[in-house]
C-alpha cells in the first residue's frame, strides 16, 4: 500500500498539543506512522495548514425529509446542476446538495466523516441508501428515540434495561450510531397537531414529559455506554424567549455520569444551539442569551454543543420537529412539507430566506458566532450550521472566516440594514476573540472526534491514528486578510487524504477512496419483555412485518462498526 | 446601437438549444465570434454559426447591441432567455423559454412562442404579436416567485397555466386563455382582453385580474362587491368588481385585508 | 417438499403488502401458491410459471417478425443506439428495483438521456402540486393508529389498491382506534359511484371536473366565507356540512387518485387539495397522501431525487447538468414533439399506456425494450430484451405510496439464463464505457 510523507507543513493537532509547528507527517497502510522508507512519495506542505480531515457532528445530508427537500424543490438546482471534467459525477443544489455533490463537496472542503442527524428508524434503508451513493465520506447516521412509543412506555415506567435493549435492538436493525433526540415528546403530540414547549408538558396520552425523556434516555445511553452521548435538539425550538427552555434541558445533565470505553467525557451534546438561544418575547423584541447559554455551558463539563450558525443565504428547514416546521410555515407562507411517522417520529421542511435585512436574521447571525467565540473549552464547542436549517454546509469557510477574523465579521455586522438594532440585541460587536487555527481544529477535528467516541483513531494526526488529512493552502504566518481569501483557502484543500488516500488535490475530486458506513453494535444481555413488546407492536400497530423492518447488509457494503459490550 | 442579423440555414432535427442567443452574451463580439458561441442539440454541441448566418457585429455592451433573427425558429429554444438590455425582433415563430429570465430591454416576436416563455420576467418588455403557449410568464417549476416586473404582451391567445405565482409587473393578453390565469398569483396586473375558460384567479393572494371578455367558470371563491368605471390598457367602460380568492390567505395591512381583485367588464 | 416463503412483499401496486406468502416447489423454480394477496398480487406471482416465457432476447426484422439472438448481441446494439443517440428516452423504472435504477442512471449520464418513470402519466401532476406547495403527510400506519375521518377523493382503492382499505385506511384497529372501522367516517368523493363509495359512510357526488372549483368551495367554507347555492354539483349546505364534520375530526386524511391526477387541471386539482389539508390543520390534524399505483414509482421518484434533484423528466442529455421541466422533458412531449433520437423503455409499458400520437413517434425511432414478457411495446420495438421478475425471480428496494423503502424479495429462480435488470444494465453500462473509450466522448 501506498506509503507518502507530507514535508514541512504547519501542523495543528490538538490530540498531540502541535499548535503550528513545522512538523512531517508519514502515511503508510491508511495510517498516520513514525516513519516510513525512502519510496514514499512526499507532499510538499511548505507554507501550508496540515489537520486532520474534518468531522461534522450533524447535517442532514441523507434520508426521506432530506429527499423529500431535494424533490421538492427544483429551484434549488435550477442554474445550479453542472458536472467537473474529470472523475465525477453530475452536481446540483444549492441548499439540499445532490449526493454526488455532498460527497464532493465535503471533501473539497477538507471533511472527511459526516454525521446524518437523523434517522427515522422505520425508513433507515432510505438513509442507507443515500449514504451508500454519497462519495468519499465516511458517514453513520442517528436513530431518533425521543417520540418513539417504546421510549415513552418504557421510561414512564423508568425502565432504564429496556430502554436500552430497544435501543440496541434499533442500533442493530438501523445500523444506526446513537441517541437522537428531537423535540422530545413534541412531535408524538404534533401527530395530533400539538406540541411540547416546555420540558414540563406532558405528551398526549402517553403522560410522560420531555425532562423524563430526556434524563431517561440519558441513562440508558450510558447504561449502554455508547460511543457518543446522548444529542438533543431541545424543544421550543426558534421562539423568543426559549433559552429558559434550553437552560432547564441542560441541566438535565447534571449529576449523570459518562461511561464508556471510548474516551467520550460528557453525556448530552446539544445541537444548533443558536436556535435556542433567544430571549425577549416577540421577534420584535428577540435578543441574544447566547452568553447566558455559554455561562452555562462552560461551567458544565459534561455537555457538548455545535453552533447551528446562520449563513444569511436562501436555504432549506427540515428537521423532525414537525410542529416547528408547521409554525414557519404559518409565519413565511412557504411550501411545507410534512410526514409523521408511525410509533417512531415525524418531520418538517420549508424553505427559508435568512436576509440580511431582517434583524431578526442578523440577530440570529450573530448569536451563531457569539456562542462560538464565548466558549471557554473548544474542545466541547463544535462548527456547524444545522445543514440546511441555518445554512448550506458549503457555506462552512465563510462561518470560519466571520469566526476567525473580527474585522471580516464586523464588516458584515455593521452592513446590516438595521445594524443599529441588531448590535443592541446582541454581544458580538464587544467581543474581540478571534478562532486560532488550533482552536479550529479543536472545533472541527479533535473536538467533535472525541464527542463521537472516535477519537482514538480519528481527529488527530498522531502515529496510529487513521490517515484522514487535509491540507490547507494557508499560510499560518501569512493568515488572509480578506473574508473572501479566507472562504478560498478553506474552500478547496490542497490535498485530502482519506484513509491514506489522496481524494481531493487542489479542489478536484482525484479519487472516490473507501467510505465507510459507521454504526455501533451494542450487546446486551437477552431481554424477552423487549422482544415481546416489539414482536406485538409489529403484529398491531406498524404497517411492516418485524421481519421487513432491518437494513440488510448490501446496503452498507464497507460497515466500520464499534462493537459495546454492555452485558451485564 | 448595433445592430447583427442572424438568418437560419438549417433547421435543427432535434430542438436547438439556443442561450446564447441574446444581447449579453453577445455583447462586444464580432460576428465571427458570434458564429463560435456554443448551441446544443441534446449531447451534440455545435455552434450558432452552424444553424445561423451571421452579418454585422454586436454592440460593446447589451444595451447597444439589436439583434434581428430571420427564419424559422419554431425549433429554437432559449432565445433572449436571461436578457438584461438590448433588443431582439424575432421574426419567425420560436419554441421554449424564449424570453425567459429576461430583466430588461425588449423583446419582440413576430409570430408564435411555444410554452414557459417569459417565465420569472423581471423587468424589460417582452411582446409577441402571435400566440403563446401555456405557463406564460409562470415561475419555474416549484419556485413561489414568479414574473415580478416589466410588460408582457400577447397579441393572439395564450393557453393554460398563464402567470402563475405572479408578484409584480404587468400583462397583457389581447386574445383568450384557456385555464388557470394567475394561479397562486401574489401581486402584478393581468389585463385579458378575451375570453377565459375556466379557474381565473384560483388561490390567489393579491394582485388584479381584469377581463373583458367572459368566463366560462367563475371561482367559487370570487365574491362581487359592486362596479366601478375604470381605464384599461386604453379603454375606458364599467367593470363588476369581485375579491378573492376567499378560499386562500391574504394579507393584512393596518388591520384591513388586502384581497385580489378581478374586473370583469359589463 | 415444496417450502413457504414468509414476509414477501407484493410488487404490483402502491401498497405494497409485505405478509404475502408463497409456497414455492423444491427446486425454487415454480410457484404453487399465494397466501394473503389480493386477486392482482396472486396473479402477478401466480402466471410466473404460466408457459410461453421469453427466455432470450427478440431482435424485429425487416418483414415484422422476431428472431432470437443472445444477450450479447442486444447489448451491444443497445450501447451503441445509446451513444449513437444525441437524444435518448429513458423510460419506465416503476417496476424495478432501486439497486437497478441506479446503474440506469450511470448510463443515462454518460450517454445523454432523459430519465422519466410512470408519474409521467399517473402521479406526476401530484408530483408537480408538491413541488409548488409541498404536502402535509404521514406513513400509513398513522391512518391505522389514528385516523377518525378517511376521504378518498377521485380514487377507488376497491379496485386499484384491494388491500389498502383492509391494511390501512378503513378496516384495522389501531393503538387509538381500537373500534376499526366503527370508529371512522369514511367519505367517498367521485363523479360515480364505486366499488368504494360503496364502502363510505357518505358518497358525495361530483360533476366531472369540478375537482378544483369544489376543493376551492370547502377552502371558503373552511374560512366562512359565503359559497355560490351549489359548485359542481353539490348544494353549499352538504359543503359546510362536511367542512364542519372535518374540522371536529381528531385526524383526517384525504387519499387521492386519477381522480383529480388527469381531469381538468390536473395538478391544480391536487395543489388546491393540499392547500385545503393545509388549511384543515389550522383547526385540527391533517393529512393528504397520494394513491401512488405502481410498486415502485415512488422509488425511482427517490434514486431520481437524491442523484439529481428531482422526482422525473430529468434531462440529462447534455449530460454535464440535470434539468426538470414537465411539459418539455416529459416522455409524451418528448414524444409527440420528435424531441428524441431513440427510446429506451424498462419495466414499463408505454405501448399500452401512452397516448397513440406518442406511440407512433415512438415506434419511428431504434427503441429496446426491456421486460420480462411480450407486452404493447415490444411488438413496436427493434430489441425486446427479457429479464427476471422484479420481486419474484430478484429482489431489491422498493418504496411504497407513503415513502417507506422496504426490501422486496427473490422467491424463485427466473428462468434459465435469463439475467436481471441489474446484471443487464452492468452489462450495458460496460459495453457503453468500451464504446465511448475506442469513439471518444
Amino acid at each position: 500500500m501506498s506509503e507518502y510523507i507530507i514535508k514541512n507543513g504547519h501542523v495543528f493537532d490538538p490530540v498531540q498539543g502541535i499548535k503550528g509547528d513545522k512538523k512531517d507527517i508519514a502515511i503508510k497502510d491508511g495510517k498516520i506512522v513514525d516513519k516510513v522508507g525512502s519510496s514514499a512519495k512526499t507532499i510538499d506542505a511548505k507554507g501550508k495548514t496540515v489537520m486532520a480531515g474534518a468531522l461534522d457532528i450533524h447535517a442532514h445530508v441523507a434520508g426521506p425529509k432530506v429527499n423529500a427537500g431535494r424533490w421538492y424543490r427544483p429551484e434549488d438546482k435550477h442554474f445550479d446542476s453542472h458536472k467537473v471534467p474529470g472523475i465525477t459525477r453530475i452536481e446540483g443544489g444549492k441548499s439540499i446538495p445532490t449526493v454526488f455533490k455532498t460527497g464532493y463537496a465535503y471533501a473539497r472542503m477538507g471533511f472527511t466523516f459526516v454525521m446524518e442527524a437523523a434517522m427515522p428508524p422505520m425508513y433507515a434503508r432510505h438513509v442507507h441508501e443515500e449514504i451508500h451513493d454519497t462519495p468519499i465520506i465516511d458517514e453513520a447516521a442517528l436513530p431518533v428515540f425521543g417520540n418513539n412509543w417504546f421510549i415513552l412506555e418504557y421510561l414512564k415506567n423508568q425502565e432504564i434495561e429496556n430502554t436500552a435493549a430497544y435501543i440496541a435492538w434499533i442500533l442493530r436493525q438501523t445500523k444506526g450510531y446513537g441517541v437522537k433526540v428531537v423535540n422530545p415528546g413534541g412531535t408524538e403530540a404534533w401527530a395530533w397537531g400539538l406540541n411540547c414547549l416546555t420540558i414540563h408538558d406532558p405528551v398526549p396520552y402517553f403522560d410522560i414529559t420531555p425532562s423524563e425523556i430526556v434524563t431517561g434516555l440519558m441513562k440508558a445511553n450510558e447504561y449502554l455506554g455508547l460511543p457518543h452521548s446522548m444529542h438533543i435538539h431541545q424543544n421550543d425550538l426558534g421562539n423568543p424567549g426559549n433559552y429558559t427552555v434550553t437552560l432547564d434541558t441542560l441541566k438535565l445533565a447534571e449529576g449523570i455520569k459518562p461511561k464508556n470505553n471510548f474516551g467520550r467525557e460528557q453525556v448530552m451534546h446539544s445541537t444548533h444551539l443558536q436556535f435556542h438561544s433567544y430571549g425577549g418575547d416577540s421577534f420584535a423584541n428577540i435578543d441574544s442569551k447566547a452568553k447566558e447559554v455559554m455561562d452555562y455551558v462552560n461551567k458544565n463539563k459534561n455537555i457538548t454543543m455545535d453552533t447551528g450558525n446562520v449563513t444569511l443565504d436562501e436555504t432549506t428547514t427540515m428537521t423532525a420537529d414537525g410542529p416547528f416546521e408547521h409554525h414557519l410555515h404559518a409565519l413565511n407562507h412557504l411550501k411545507w412539507f410534512n410526514v409523521d411517522v408511525e410509533l417512531e417520529t415525524g418531520a418538517g421542511v420549508v424553505p427559508y430566506i435568512y436576509s440580511p435585512n431582517v434583524s431578526v436574521n442578523a440577530i440570529q447571525w450573530a448569536i451563531g458566532l457569539e456562542l462560538a467565540l464565548f466558549a471557554k473549552d473548544p474542545m466541547r464547542c463544535f462548527i456547524t450550521t444545522d445543514h440546511p436549517n441555518a445554512g448550506p454546509f458549503t457555506r462552512y469557510p465563510r462561518v470560519y472566516s466571520w469566526l476567525m477574523s473580527k474585522k471580516v465579521r464586523d464588516e458584515r455586522l455593521n452592513t446590516f440594514k438595521n445594524a443599529d438594532k441588531v448590535i443592541g440585541a446582541t454581544y458580538l460587536a464587544e467581543i474581540d476573540r478571534e478562532i486560532t487555527l488550533y482552536e479550529l481544529a479543536q472545533m472541527t477535528r479533535a473536538g467533535p472526534a472525541k464527542a463521537l467516541g472516535l477519537g482514538k483513531d480519528y481527529g488527530g494526526l498522531a502515529p496510529g491514528m487513521n490517515a484522514d488529512i487535509a491540507i490547507y493552502n494557508i499560510d499560518p504566518d501569512k493568515f488572509p486578510s480578506t473574508g473572501a481569501d479566507i472562504e478560498k483557502a478553506f474552500a478547496n484543500v490542497a490535498y485530502l487524504f482519506k484513509d491514506g488516500k489522496i481524494c481531493v488535490e487542489e479542489g478536484k475530486i482525484v479519487d472516490m477512496g473507501n467510505k465507510h458506513t459507521f454504526w455501533v453494535d451494542a450487546k446486551v444481555k437477552e431481554n424477552k419483555q423487549v422482544m415481546h413488546d416489539i414482536r406485538e407492536k409489529f403484529l398491531k400497530y406498524y404497517s411492516v412485518n418485524e421481519n421487513n423492518y432491518p437494513v440488510p447488509e448490501s446496503y452498507a457494503p464497507h460497515q466500520h462498526i464499534l462493537t459495546v459490550d454492555a452485558v451485564q | 446601437m448595433d445592430t447583427i442579423t442572424l438568418t437560419v440555414k438549417k433547421v435543427p432535427e432535434i430542438y436547438l438549444e439556443c442561450e446564447s442567443l441574446n444581447p449579453d452574451t453577445f455583447a462586444g463580439k464580432t460576428g465571427d465570434q458570434i458564429a463560435k458561441l456554443p448551441a446544443y442539440q441534446g449531447k451534440e454541441m455545435s455552434t450558432l454559426g452552424e444553424y445561423f448566418t451571421i452579418s454585422g457585429n454586436a454592440g460593446a455592451t447589451a444595451a447597444e447591441t439589436k439583434i434581428i433573427v430571420n427564419g424559422d425558429c419554431s425549433k429554437m429554444k432559449y432565445i433572449g432567455a436571461k436578457m438584461t438590455a438590448g433588443e431582439i425582433v424575432v421574426n419567425s415563430d420560436c419554441d421554449m423559454y424564449t424570453g425567459s429570465w429576461m430583466s430588461g430591454g425588449k423583446l419582440l416576436v413576430k409570430g408564435n412562442v411555444h410554452s414557459f416563455c417569459g417565465l420569472a420576467l423581471k423587468g424589460g418588455e417582452f411582446i409577441i404579436e402571435g400566440n403563446a403557449g401555456n405557463y406564460l410568464g409562470a415561475a419555474y417549476r416549484g419556485d413561489w416567485r414568479g414574473m415580478s416586473g416589466g410588460v408582457l404582451r400577447v397579441k393572439g391567445n395564450a393557453g393554460s397555466d398563464v402567470a402563475t405565482f405572479m408578484t409584480g409587473g404587468e400583462m397583457i393578453i389581447e386574445g383568450n386563455v384557456d385555464i388557470h390565469l394567475g394561479t397562486h398569483m401574489e401581486g402584478g396586473k393581468i389585463v385579458l382582453k378575451g375570453n377565459a375558460n375556466r379557474r381565473v384567479g384560483g388561490q390567489l393572494v393579491k394582485g388584479e385580474i381584469y377581463v373583458f371578455g367572459k368566463i366560462n367558470v367563475m371561482m367559487p371563491g370570487y365574491k362581487k362587491t359592486g362596479e366601478v368605471d375604470l381605464e384599461v390598457d386604453g379603454t375606458k367602460a364599467r367593470f363588476t368588481e369581485y375579491i378573492g380568492d376567499l378560499g386562500e390567505r391574504h394579507p393584512k395591512r393596518k388591520g384591513e385585508t388586502v384581497y385580489g381583485k378581478l374586473y370583469m367588464k359589463k | 417438499m415444496p417450502k413457504e416463503v414468509t414476509d414477501v412483499i407484493c410488487p404490483f401496486c402502491g401498497t405494497l403488502c409485505d405478509d404475502i406468502c408463497i409456497t414455492v416447489s423444491d427446486d425454487n423454480k415454480t410457484i404453487l401458491g399465494v397466501k394473503n394477496a389480493c386477486a392482482i398480487g396472486a396473479e402477478k406471482f401466480n402466471h410466473q410459471r404460466l408457459p410461453g416465457r421469453v427466455k432470450r432476447p427478440r431482435m424485429r426484422q425487416a418483414d415484422g417478425t422476431y428472431k432470437e439472438i443472445t444477450y450479447d448481441e442486444a447489448i451491444d446494439w443497445t450501447a451503441k443506439m445509446l451513444v449513437k443517440s444525441r437524444k435518448t428516452l429513458m423510460y419506465g423504472w416503476a417496476s424495478t428495483s432501486c439497486q437497478a435504477m441506479s446503474i440506469g442512471h450511470e448510463i443515462a449520464e454518460k450517454t445523454g438521456c432523459i430519465v422519466d418513470n410512470c408519474a409521467t402519466v399517473c402521479h406526476g401532476s401530484s408530483l408537480i402540486a408538491i413541488e409548488d406547495v409541498g404536502v402535509p403527510s404521514c406513513t400509513l400506519g398513522e391512518i391505522k393508529n389514528r385516523a377518525d375521518r378517511v376521504i378518498f377523493w377521485g380514487c377507488n382503492p376497491a379496485h386499484a389498491h384491494p388491500r389498502h382499505m383492509s391494511r390501512y385506511s378503513i378496516f384495522p384497529r389501531g393503538f387509538f382506534t381500537v373500534k376499526g372501522h366503527k370508529g371512522r367516517k369514511i367519505y367517498c368523493v367521485d363523479c360515480r359511484y364505486t366499488d368504494t363509495a360503496k364502502c363510505a359512510d357518505e358518497f358525495i357526488q361530483i360533476q366531472q371536473g369540478y375537482d378544483y372549483e369544489l376543493l376551492n368551495a370547502f377552502r371558503t367554507a373552511a374560512r366562512g366565507e359565503a359559497l355560490p347555492d351549489t359548485v359542481g354539483g353539490v348544494p353549499k349546505e352538504k359543503i359546510y356540512e362536511v367542512v364542519e364534520d372535518l374540522k371536529s375530526a381528531r385526524f383526517g386524511i384525504i387519499f387521492f387518485g386519477m381522480g383529480l391526477t388527469h381531469t381538468m387541471g390536473r395538478n391544480h386539482n391536487i395543489d388546491i387539495a393540499i392547500c385545503l389539508t393545509r388549511d384543515m390543520n389550522d383547526f385540527t390534524k391533517f393529512a393528504i397522501m397520494a394513491m401512488r399505483g405502481h410498486w415502485n414509482v415512488t422509488g425511482s421518484g427517490q434514486v431520481l431525487g437524491w442523484q439529481y434533484g428531482f422526482p422525473y423528466a430529468v434531462d440529462l442529455s447534455r449530460r454535464d447538468q440535470a434539468r426538470h421541466q414537465t411539459g418539455e422533458t416529459t416522455s409524451v412531449d418528448l414524444l409527440n414533439r420528435n424531441e428524441v433520437e431513440a427510446c429506451f423503455y424498462i419495466a414499463t409499458d408505454p405501448g399500452a399506456h401512452f397516448p397513440v400520437d406518442a406511440m407512433i413517434s415512438s415506434s419511428k425511432k431504434p427503441t429496446v425494450t426491456v421486460d420480462p414478457h411480450i407486452n404493447c411495446t415490444t411488438e413496436i420495438s427493434d430489441i425486446h430484451i427479457p429479464v427476471a421478475m422484479v420481486g419474484v425471480e430478484t429482489g431489491g428496494c422498493a418504496y411504497r405510496m407513503d415513502n417507506v423503502p422496504i426490501e422486496t424479495r427473490k422467491v424463485v429462480d427466473p428462468p434459465e439464463g435469463v439475467l436481471t435488470d441489474e446484471e443487464l444494465l452492468t452489462k450495458i453500462n460496460q459495453r457503453v464505457d468500451e464504446l465511448l473509450a475506442k469513439g471518444g466522448a
